[in-house]
């Protein structure tokens, strides 16, 4: 019963936090809804409402914690050929039906459905998608709106568009065009500004609210009608009464068509694809460390996905980009979905007519750049550096599912990779003789620390990949796991891809997750498949110097410390910095570290959101070990930032003796005694009379930076000494203390 | 509860590159069981083949071997059987054959038929050797089921009389049993808790077992249990191979019928694979 209150008061303490991430995860839903829903053809209005059912509902039946429900994009490609071929009525009927489908997948815990899919398939699938967006938005981004038959054409067309816009005649279209490339330009560069105040609206919100500022200019100041052509802005936009009395009525007459049953199934596949691929990345970015009911949160978006069909809304997915600023602005629950829909429906009742006012290229731009993202040549990269054939699969994927369709795509995905796996292994028999065999075991070590083993026979493929993951769910990711594979005679890329998010899962929850047996594959050449190559192996950063390596080398000489320009993937010791909790370390490089090893100096890159919200950050730190317990904190300077945070429940420790420096000085932790007396007088003066640093402590380390990019020679000497000279102020305040407590 | 389970010891002998390998073994066990052995050969009597099968056994009749042999020729799978009948066998020896390239082991079809249709204990060979390997661990299965502990017993009893050191009890829980699906953090706690219980029910079950083995049996070697929750048969195959056991002893299936063998469960995923030698008491 205590544990119980004790949640309801966790739930309303986090209140202020959630409302807060809807509010900006609202900002960024309404120009994505908006877009996706006019990419698919859709009334605009249909994203919206996908977006307000889907949080809605799912907030309150779902089964993850942090995650955002809304219109997906990987489902603009079938909803797009959905509404062409059968209507719009008769797509949503379509979407209800799929909806349906979903709901029952999710009672019979088949939420895993895309688990039995290879995961270059999958991404070659979602390039196309990518393609698919790409290629139909960005002729209408530059003004050009044209209308083909197959989503390659579009795609061949894009050089002709380039040339046309520079023959505009219309002056409405040439200033349709600046729109465009100029809301694509935010939309590329907004990441790279890490700027406070600009960074708390994000960038397709910045779109909207420019381009309906740019309006309004027109309007009131210049008294002109806006330049942009008519055929160019954002229409039929109902307020709340039309959307209410003009519920569309869905028509059924179709449902034993054939486009019709294969629309459903084509969304639901790809409905339980990307909402557990989302799911998935976002569990790893949740900071409590929950792990999501996927069946129960498949139930709730093919509930909500029914509601927004029957009420004229598109399909409800989890969507990745969205949760993933809700997880980066503090969402803790699943009010801060309930939050943005909340948000979307009063900017629906307060602005509807204002959205009138944004023009076409914009959102579209908004989409060119989702587009562009799933099928950026790095994914390309990425998949070739797996492998040869990894990049056939999804080269072949991708081709088919633009020419022919989403479900043929992915079918020929499945075939060409088994093909492959025949190939690789000189016969099927090896396959047919063991797919249906039981082929792992796993069991607690009861001898010495206890230590989850797990071994597996045969093969491990796509194919049966779900009797390994079945028994690896079971185990609690703060525990040890060992995966044994040298009795395995085939493992292949999903099977290691996968493994390898198991390893960060079980990193980021305090538990150790190793993979091993898998030496012995190169040396029998039974297995040609070096998928090893997934798993982290530290690799040179650059043969070459560059000049700010050399001169880091120069310093480390002179001051007597270690200089390493390698890149190093483990790293351990960031982990329980709360500053790491929804951001994903990718290595850290560029180390100085001194003959102790308790002061290390590096260049670090980590990555912050996901998929379009995603922002890659390299930033120089210095990591201080004091071997002596502390209390946890963060401290950072006071800003407005802080204060607006400040109203949204984030707490700031006041010490009342130094008044002054909790002016200056944002202090956060959870033992506010312990910290109150860590902070003695001596501690208080250091910090004000010296530059500031952003500074946390993990309970036996300092981690301290000052800002989110890499630091000079001049900085890192700055840095080097504030360090030192920290060090021995706290282990004083601590010997200070434990002589005088 | 008998303690010297096996008196008679019949082994099938073909000529095969394999047959003093066979031979070998099979009269080495006999030494040890104090048993006497009969060689079952399907096929017509002839003195070549019986001069043949005596210099094999030469070395073992020195050392007090009792031995016979048996001819008959007609279906193998009925001369065994019958043979088993009229001797009074109670252990069998069958070979497995070896898949070709992979160290992967099975048995044929015929061995296979024996192995469901003899009335006595059944021991699967799968690498027998000329020169004696020792037999060191011993894997035996602590199934909740009425002929465990007759199981049980004999695996401590055959330890003793191999001197192997070391013995693991394998209780397998099958999923059907926790009842729980893991789905979430609370699902995967309860889950832990009632795996936690299980394991404690059934250490408790196989403790009262092991207490009822007389202390001249049990003593010097070393006894563990391991609970395993996932396939019945299937698990404690793999686990044997995991641990490189020497010998795997296991119950007797109650009954097959046709669907068992279409779905394997219990013994036939071992008969289909076989990690290392098995003992099938019954």
């Amino acid at each position: 019963m205590s544990r119980k209150k004790n949640k309801t008061k966790t739930f309303f303490k986090d209140l202020p936090k959630n409302i807060f991430s809807g509010f900006v995860v609202s900002l960024i839903a309404l120009p994505l809804a908006l877009g996706l829903a006019m990419a698919s053809e859709a009334p605009p209005i249909a994203g919206i409402i996908a977006a307000v059912v889907g949080g809605v509902v799912v907030s309150i039946l779902g089964g993850s914690y942090v995650t955002i429900a809304g219109p997906g994009n990987g489902l603009v490609g079938v909803l797009l050929i959905a509404i062409t071929t059968l209507g719009l009525n008769s797509t949503y009927a379509a979407i209800i039906c799929s909806g349906g489908l979903l709901l029952i997948l999710g009672f019979l815990r088949m939420g895993k459905l895309a688990d039995y899919f290879p995961s270059s398939a999958i991404q070659g699938m979602l390039a196309a998608i990518g393609l698919i967006i790409l290629g139909k938005q960005f002729h209408i981004m530059l003004g050009n709106k044209i209308s083909r038959e197959n989503s390659i054409d579009y795609l061949l067309y894009i050089p002709d568009t380039l040339n046309a816009v520079f023959n505009f005649e219309d002056i409405g279209l040439k200033y349709a065009a600046i729109v465009g490339v100029l809301s694509l330009a935010i939309m590329i560069f907004y990441p790279k500004l890490r700027n406070k105040y600009l960074q708390l609206v994000p960038a397709p919100m910045w779109i909207v609210i420019l381009s309906i500022s740019f309006s309004y200019y027109y309007e009131l100041v210049l008294k002109q009608p806006n330049p942009i052509h008519p055929d160019y802005m954002l229409s039929g936009i109902p307020s709340v009464n039309e959307i209410i009395t003009q519920i569309p009525r869905p028509d059924f007459s179709d449902f034993l068509s054939m486009s019709f049953i294969g629309s459903v199934f084509a969304l639901t596949l790809i409905a339980s694809i990307e909402s557990l691929l989302s799911i998935k990345a976002v569990d790893k970015l949740d900071p409590e460390k929950r792990r999501s009911n996927v069946n129960k949160d498949m139930s709730a978006l093919g509930l909500a996905t029914i509601g927004s069909g029957f009420l004229g809304g598109l399909n409800v997915v989890t969507v990745i980009a969205r949760s993933s600023v809700n997880v980066n602005n503090g969402g803790t629950n699943r009010a801060s979905n309930f939050a943005h829909a909340t948000f979307l429906v009063i900017f629906i009742f307060l602005f509807s007519t204002q959205l009138t006012r944004i023009p076409l290229p914009a959102l579209m731009a908004i989409l060119v750049f989702t587009g562009y993202k799933l099928a950026s040549p790095d994914k390309v990269k990425k998949i070739f550096s797996v492998g040869k054939e990894q990049l056939i699969i999804f080269l072949v994927t991708l081709f088919v599912t633009l020419k022919i369709g989403l479900i043929a795509g992915i079918t020929v995905g499945v075939l060409v990779t088994f093909i492959i796996h025949i190939i690789v292994n000189k016969g099927v028999a090896f396959f047919l003789r063991n797919i249906l065999k039981p082929n792992v075991l796993m069991f607690k070590e009861e001898i010495g620390s206890p230590t989850y083993y797990v071994s597996v026979k045969h093969f491990c493929s796509f194919l049966n990949y779900n009797k390994l993951k079945h028994k690896l769910d079971a185990i609690p990711e703060d525990k040890d796991a060992v995966v044994d594979f040298s009795m395995c005679e085939f493992v292949d890329h999903t099977v290691m891809e996968n493994l390898n998010n198991y390893q960060e899962l079980f990193l980021k929850r305090g538990g150790h997750f190793e993979v091993v047996g898998l030496d012995m594959h190169d040396t029998d050449s039974l297995h040609p498949f070096a998928l090893r190559r997934l798993l982290p192996v530290p690799n040179i950063f650059k043969s070459n110097l560059t000049r700010r390596q050399t001169n880091l080398e120069a310093l480390a000489k002179n001051y007597t410390l270690y200089y390493s320009a390698t890149k190093r993937k483990e790293t351990h010791f960031l982990d329980n910095f709360t500053f790491f909790n929804t951001k994903k370390i990718n290595y850290i490089y560029n180390q100085l570290s001194n003959d102790l090893e308790d002061m290390i100096l590096f260049d670090i890159e980590f990555s912050e959101g996901e998929f379009i919200a995603r922002e890659v950050i390299r930033t120089t730190m210095l990591h201080i070990a004091l071997n002596k317990r502390i209390p946890q904190f963060t401290l950072d300077k006071e800003g407005f930032l802080e204060k607006v945070y400040g109203f949204a429940g984030f707490k700031d420790l006041p010490l009342k003796e130094y008044s002054d420096f909790s002016k200056r000085f944002y202090l956060l932790g959870d033992d506010e005694s312990a910290i109150k007396s860590f902070f003695n007088k001596d501690l208080v003066q250091f910090f004000e009379s010296n530059p500031y640093y952003h500074i946390e402590s993990n309970g036996n380390s300092i981690l301290l930076y000052s800002k989110e990019r890499l630091a000079s020679n001049k900085e890192v000497k700055a840095m080097l000494n504030f360090g030192k000279r920290l060090q021995v102020v706290i282990l004083k305040s601590i010997s200070f203390n434990t002589k005088y407590s | 509860m008998s303690l010297n389970p096996f008196k008679t010891i019949g082994i099938g002998v073909t000529f095969s590159p394999n047959l003093k390998a066979n031979i070998s073994e099979a009269a080495r066990l006999a030494l040890f069981f104090d048993a006497k052995l009969v060689l079952i050969h399907v096929g017509e009597q002839s003195k070549d083949k019986e001069n043949t099968f005596k210099t094999f056994l030469k070395p073992f009749i020195g050392k007090q071997l009792i031995c016979d042999v048996v001819f008959k020729a007609g279906n193998p799978v009925e001369v065994i059987l019958s043979a088993v009948n009229e001797n009074k066998i109670d252990l069998l020896i069958l070979g497995a054959l070896k898949r070709e390239t992979f160290f992967k082991y099975y048995i044929g079809s015929i061995a296979r038929k024996i192995t469901r249709e003899a009335k006595c204990s059944v021991l699967l060979l799968i690498k027998p050797s000329i020169k004696r390997v020792p037999c060191q661990h011993i894997v035996v299965n602590g199934l909740e089921d009425p002929k465990t502990q007759q199981t049980i017993f004999t695996a401590f009893y055959v330890a003793k009389k191999l001197n192997a050191n070391k013995i693991t009890i394998v209780e397998e829980i099958s999923q059907q049993e926790v009842a729980v699906n893991v789905d979430d953090d609370r699902s995967l706690r309860r889950s832990t808790l009632v795996k936690e219980r299980l394991k404690l029910r059934e250490d408790t079950r196989v403790k009262k077992i092991i207490n009822d083995i007389p202390l001249g049996v049990k003593e010097n070697i070393l006894i563990n249990t391991q609970p395993i929750f996932g396939k019945r048969g299937y698990s404690i195959g793999h686990y044997a191979q995991v641990v490189r056991a020497d010998l795997l002893v296991m119950n007797a299936p109650t009954k097959t019928t046709f669907w068992d063998r279409l779905f394997p469960h219990d013994i036939e995923h071992i008969l289909t694979e076989l990690p290392t030698d098995v003992l099938i008491i019954r």
